[in-house]
């Protein structure tokens, strides 16, 4: 009896999780990947651009070059989100057929505003295993002026007159800062911060903008998905970036 | 048809084989207002003809929207039309979310059906009061489906169902072999004429009809108020410069009484008395 318990002491025991030098291990599996790419959305007094490179990588390789990170809800307001691309699809197919049942029910189509309640609402209901995808709304808002939206991964939001997400984001938001000269976000009470660009000068800016992240940013290249969205519908040109 | 001891309960066979209470169901589609399909190569056309219950209320929406590619036009209980309608709208909708595909009309059109076959076999429900043209285009083409609320369904080239559907599936008997490869507009008028056939008074206007289009490269739209009227100038067109349509009036369509049947509420079933008698007596059931 005595030996038995002997060589037992409760401090010595190995702690759950430990391995057998005692430091605790982490998951080696994790459910989320980033899949980089950038995008950007700018509002205007009459239009608003929306933009998202179309590479989609894993580590250090790319899995495509042609992906879009664009999802159009209607004539008048788009969602583009960077990030986790197999969260991004799950979204965006939620938000589609919320769309579908929303135009059903009210037999018209989700105003910008809307829908960027209901990508709020949406991203909280994962609040504990959130998607990992950092999202723009934008389009045009009930008066026909540019609205965009711009996103946390769980589903805090703002209206702002331009902004970018993703992995080139940090490289391109300083650039949109200096050129399209915002009222700091902090005033209170906000001011109207959508640009008095003509679209034309917007949408070089917005050019401009993905060839400088692209110098830089690994993730970004390949090509650019551009939509400008105005009272008459929504056109989309494609810029191509370095290949590299 | 004539009350009788075997109708009180949808689960009660009559000593004939017949189930009385499904086929009162039926009814209640006949005394709906009336309801037109029909199916070329490329496009399905339905038509539908829309009543007001008095001239105070408008006039009450019998085609839905399903999907992209599929509408349905009902006859009989608007309320259990609305109920069918949402089900199967969510089912698309799921479908798509799944397969990321549009649903085929067919397998949709056999799920309502089987929806509507519980009801028939439950003592604690009621059968559907409300027929279905449903007109879809799928991988495999063009379709157009009647449901009813026995839970059969058949596939059809061109059918009616409603009040006076008789005159309106006589005009399509008639016509039918030149639908595979009418055009839309054509296929528009022959449903309009096959609609103006049932008509016991008055004619058609852009306020009491509605026509829906769906097709290849043509997603689903309703054409109605302002937008059908060029389609009815073209068919008075012809009218003056032809014969006028057939005015089918079977003899018991005479009283034009609302009748209370379904307990009709503002927003209620389109009812009317005079129920399309001819040629519908016998065993209206399939038994097949």
């Amino acid at each position: 009896m005595a030996a038995a318990t002997a060589g037992y002491k409760l401090a010595a025991a190995p702690k759950a999780g430990a391995d057998s030098q005692g430091v605790k291990q982490h998951a080696t599996w994790s459910p989320y990947d980033d899949n980089g790419g950038t995008c950007l959305a700018v509002a205007g007094a009459d239009y608003c651009i929306v933009a998202a490179t179309t590479r989609m990588s894993t580590g250090y390789s790319i899995l495509t070059r042609r992906s879009t990170k664009i999802l159009q809800l209607t004539d008048k307001c788009v969602i583009a989100s960077a990030g986790c691309q197999v969260d991004m699809k799950a979204l965006q197919k939620l938000l589609q057929s919320r769309n579908v049942m929303f135009q059903h029910n009210h037999g018209k189509p989700m105003s910008c505003k809307g829908a960027a309640q209901l990508l709020s609402n949406t991203l909280y209901y994962k609040r504990f295993f959130p998607y990992y995808t950092f999202n723009l709304c934008a389009g045009l808002d009930e008066e026909g002026k540019g609205a965009v939206y711009t996103y946390d991964a769980i589903g805090s939001y703002e209206r702002t007159g331009y902004s970018c997400q993703g992995s080139g984001k940090d490289l391109m938001q300083p650039v949109l800062d200096n050129q399209l000269k915002a009222a700091s976000p902090l005033l209170v009470p906000a001011r109207n911060s959508t640009t008095t660009l003509p679209l034309e000068q917007a949408i070089d800016l917005v050019k401009d903008a993905f060839v400088s992240a692209g110098e830089r940013d690994i993730y970004t290249g390949d090509y650019v998905e551009v939509l400008i969205i105005t009272q008459d519908g929504i056109r989309r040109e494609e810029l191509q970036l370095k290949l590299d | 048809m004539f009350r009788n001891q075997y109708d009180t309960d949808v689960t009660t066979w009559s000593p004939q084989g017949r189930l009385f209470q499904v086929e009162y169901a039926m009814e209640a589609v006949k005394q709906g207002s009336c309801a037109v399909g029909l199916v070329s190569n490329t496009h399905v056309v339905l038509a539908t003809l829309k009543r007001a219950q008095n001239d105070l209320s408008s006039y009450q929406r019998k085609m839905f929207k399903i999907d992209d590619h599929m509408g349905i036009a009902i006859a009989g209980l608007t309320a259990d039309g609305r109920v069918l309608c949402k089900y199967m709208r969510n089912e698309c909708i799921n479908h798509r979310f799944v397969y990321e595909a549009p649903m085929p009309v067919g397998r949709l059109v056999r799920q309502v059906a089987d929806k509507h076959q519980v009801c028939t076999q439950r003592s604690w429900k009621r059968p559907f009061g409300v027929g279905l043209l449903v007109g879809g285009y799928d991988r495999s083409g063009p379709h157009l489906y009647n449901t009813c609320p026995s839970g059969n369904y058949y596939e059809y080239k061109a059918m009616a169902i409603g009040a006076r559907s008789q005159a309106a599936k006589t005009y399509l008997e008639k016509h039918y072999e030149s639908f595979p490869t009418a055009s839309v507009e054509a296929m528009v008028q022959h449903g309009l004429r096959a609609l103006a056939a049932t008509l016991s008074e008055g004619e058609l206007t852009k306020a009491n009809c509605a026509v829906s289009i769906v097709g290849r490269n043509a997603p689903y739209v309703v054409i109605e108020d302002d937008d059908v009227e060029p389609y009815l100038q073209m068919l008075k067109a012809e009218e003056d410069a032809g014969d006028a349509p057939m005015a089918a009036d079977e003899a018991a369509a005479g009283g034009e009484a609302a009748a209370a049947a379904e307990g009709g509420a503002a927003a209620g079933g389109d009812a009317a008395a005079g129920g399309d008698a001819a040629g519908e007596a016998a065993a209206p059931m399939e038994t097949e």
